[in-house]
């Protein structure tokens, strides 16, 4: 039997993007994608069907779908754009319901994907270089985002304890930068304004988007269960990312970080996460000894990633400003109704 | 006998797009030639370092150093760096406390010449994967803290996670014992407020200090003469990879490495005529 996928967060850009992969696969029998607003990616027979997480509604569409796959991929790791109320209601929240769907009584549910992100290991003075998928923080969560990510992956590690039967998988992406993906860190870049911490020069990673969404490929298509950490080979000083991508560096004063960006950062001319803020003082490594165990291989390398993105940045290609299309914008009540992808038992 | 340095097996990607030679530690060989280039005075006129029982340390393949630290700002870690990397043309990367990397400026000029933050992690990648020499003081802070009228006295190896380290990485344990770095700046007294407000270790008031002031006196060492005496490499007859190893054996090693070193001490610091002419 194919595949029968479910993709959270449609209409954001790793929603849209993991869908229109995997629809590409004929092996994937149905693909259904949920989401708060219109996806923004070009898809060919992705149905598409607009809700929010409330459990009432995942555990409709779950059991009414009958979907053997599930790729969460709303988990919201840019902490600028939204209030830490709603990070923890799409992280936490979003997450504990989905998989409360996916857990229920007679799911169909056989593979969980999680998208998570390496920002789940912090990063401090005590870190190690290079974090394997089971080290453990060398300080407790400080950030909002930080803790609700931690909170969302406990939910996930207990759904996979707790359903011993049901796959589960977690990509942590590292820093991602690509043609059309935006972080804070992209943000910065595309200004030309970029922001260090004077005296400080730390070991960062990048991963290129395609590579993150070939790996999403890989683990819903081959079912791998297990934690994986996603990032580009080797590491690079945060100064030759600024030197690579031409962007001036600018040097914020190791005390009072915060307060002396702040004007900048009002005026949208700096993206200041305080995650960013930690990265910027100790940076981060991952291992990723494991997914290579799996045959997946990065075609690009950290350096490469960012060469990529200024090369990009400075030909001036729009960030995936594709023209919005999808099969089927109807309301959770029509689809219920008349969409394929309910399926129907005569009784 | 001066040879050039190895190229580092660092992995040379054609894709990679490297503005500079900083490698996926933070260490720059360019840096690292500089601090040689600048060091090289130290080492041979200041220190005037002398060696016994180099051709111990393995010319290929991980080796863990540890020596006993001393002074109130060791110089004893970049002369050995030093040493072993113009003597035997071997990169050398120098455990130290994490604090270093809190530190703006200080901490990323450490990190490029070759100063890694002491975490079994890094240490066993260094080790195992890297095959390279890691240079450790398993006295940590207290070796250095410690007042100069009880120089030589060893600290405590720590818990002994040096041995495991080696262990795990199934390399061997390279003991050096130093004489020389106490007297090139003794430590009279600490100033442990000053030191806590400012997150540090300890806040050392050397002798340095007396003669040259605070601003000089923490930059100029006397010029005490400097022996390093190679012992023989202890091999762990264990299989190595394991997660965890007998406490009893780990502590019995450790101790059995701090006694030899210790023993050293006391033997090299008898035959010593002079502490500035050796």
């Amino acid at each position: 039997m194919g595949h029968r996928i479910l993709v959270t967060g449609l209409d954001t850009f790793w929603g849209g993007k993991v869908a229109a992969a995997l629809e590409k696969h004929p092996e994937v029998e149905m693909i259904l994608g949920i989401g708060a607003g219109k996806p923004s990616v070009r898809l060919e027979r992705t149905e598409y069907v607009r809700a929010d997480e409330s459990y009432s509604l995942l555990e409709r569409v779950v059991s009414s779908t009958e979907v053997d796959t599930i790729v969460h991929t709303f988990l919201l790791v840019d902490s600028t754009r939204t209030g830490g109320r709603d990070l923890h209601e799409v992280n936490v929240i979003g997450t504990m319901n989905l998989l409360a769907a996916a857990g229920a009584p007679g799911s169909s549910v056989r593979h969980v994907v999680v998208r998570s992100s390496t920002v789940v290991y912090g990063a401090g003075p005590k870190d190690p270089a290079w974090f394997a998928e089971d080290t453990p923080r060398s300080r407790p969560p400080r950030t909002r985002l930080e803790r609700s990510l931690t909170e969302a992956e406990t939910y996930v590690r207990d759904f996979g304890d707790d359903n011993p039967d049901i796959l589960v998988t977690v990509l942590r992406c590292a820093n991602v930068l690509g043609t059309s993906v935006e972080t804070p860190i992209s943000r910065n870049l595309a200004r030309g304004m970029f922001p260090t911490v004077a005296g400080y020069d730390p070991q960062v990673q990048f991963v290129g988007e395609d590579d993150v969404v070939r790996c999403f490929e890989l683990v819903v298509r081959e079912r791998v269960p297990g934690v994986f950490n996603v990032a580009a080979d080797g590491c690079l000083p945060w100064s030759q990312v600024a030197r690579i991508a031409g962007a001036w560096r600018l040097r914020l004063p190791p005390l009072f970080t915060r307060e002396a960006a702040a004007p900048l950062v009002r005026l949208n001319l700096l993206d200041l996460p305080p995650e960013l803020e930690d990265l910027l003082r100790f940076g981060r490594g991952v291992d990723t000894t494991s997914l290579k165990a799996l045959g997946f291989s990065f075609d690009t390398t950290s350096a490469g990633t960012v060469e990529l993105f200024a090369r990009a940045v400075r030909l001036d290609q729009p960030a995936g400003e594709q023209v919005p299309w999808h099969t089927c914008d109807c309301d959770v009540e029509s689809f219920f109704r008349c969409s394929p992808a309910v399926v129907r038992r005569q009784n | 006998m001066r040879r050039q340095l190895e190229a580092l097996p660092a992995e040379i990607d054609p894709a990679d797009v490297r503005k500079d030679d900083v490698d996926a530690w933070g260490r720059s060989e360019h840096l690292r030639d500089i601090v040689r280039k600048v060091g090289r005075f130290y080492y041979e006129r200041w220190f005037r370092v002398e060696w016994e029982g180099l051709e111990k340390i393995p010319p290929t393949g991980g080796a863990l150093l540890v020596a006993n630290h001393g002074g109130a700002i060791p110089a004893d870690a970049p002369m050995i760096m030093q040493g072993v990397e113009t003597e035997l043309g071997r990169p050398v990367y120098g455990l130290a406390d994490h604090w270093f990397r809190t530190v703006p400026v200080l901490g990323t000029l450490w990190n490029r010449a070759g100063g890694i933050p002491a975490h079994p992690d890094n240490a066993h990648r260094l080790l195992h994967d890297d095959g390279q020499l890691v240079l450790a003081f398993p006295e940590g802070a207290k070796g250095p803290s410690k007042p100069s009228n009880e120089r030589y006295q060893l600290r405590r190896f720590g818990r002994g996670g040096f041995v495991e380290t080696a262990m795990r990485a199934g390399v061997p344990v390279v003991p050096i014992a130093v004489v020389g770095a106490e007297e090139a700046m003794p430590l009279l007294f600490k100033l442990p407020v000053l030191g806590k407000a400012l997150g540090m270790p300890y806040v050392p008031v050397t002798l340095n200090h007396l003669l040259f002031g605070p601003v000089l006196g923490t930059l100029v060492y006397l010029p005490a003469k400097f022996r390093f005496r190679v012992l023989d490499p202890v091999v762990f007859d264990v299989e190595p990879a394991l997660e965890r190893y007998p406490l009893s054996r780990v502590v019995k090693e450790a101790d059995a490495i701090r006694q030899r070193v210790q023993d050293e001490l006391y033997d090299m610091l008898t035959e010593r005529v002079s502490v500035w002419f050796g």
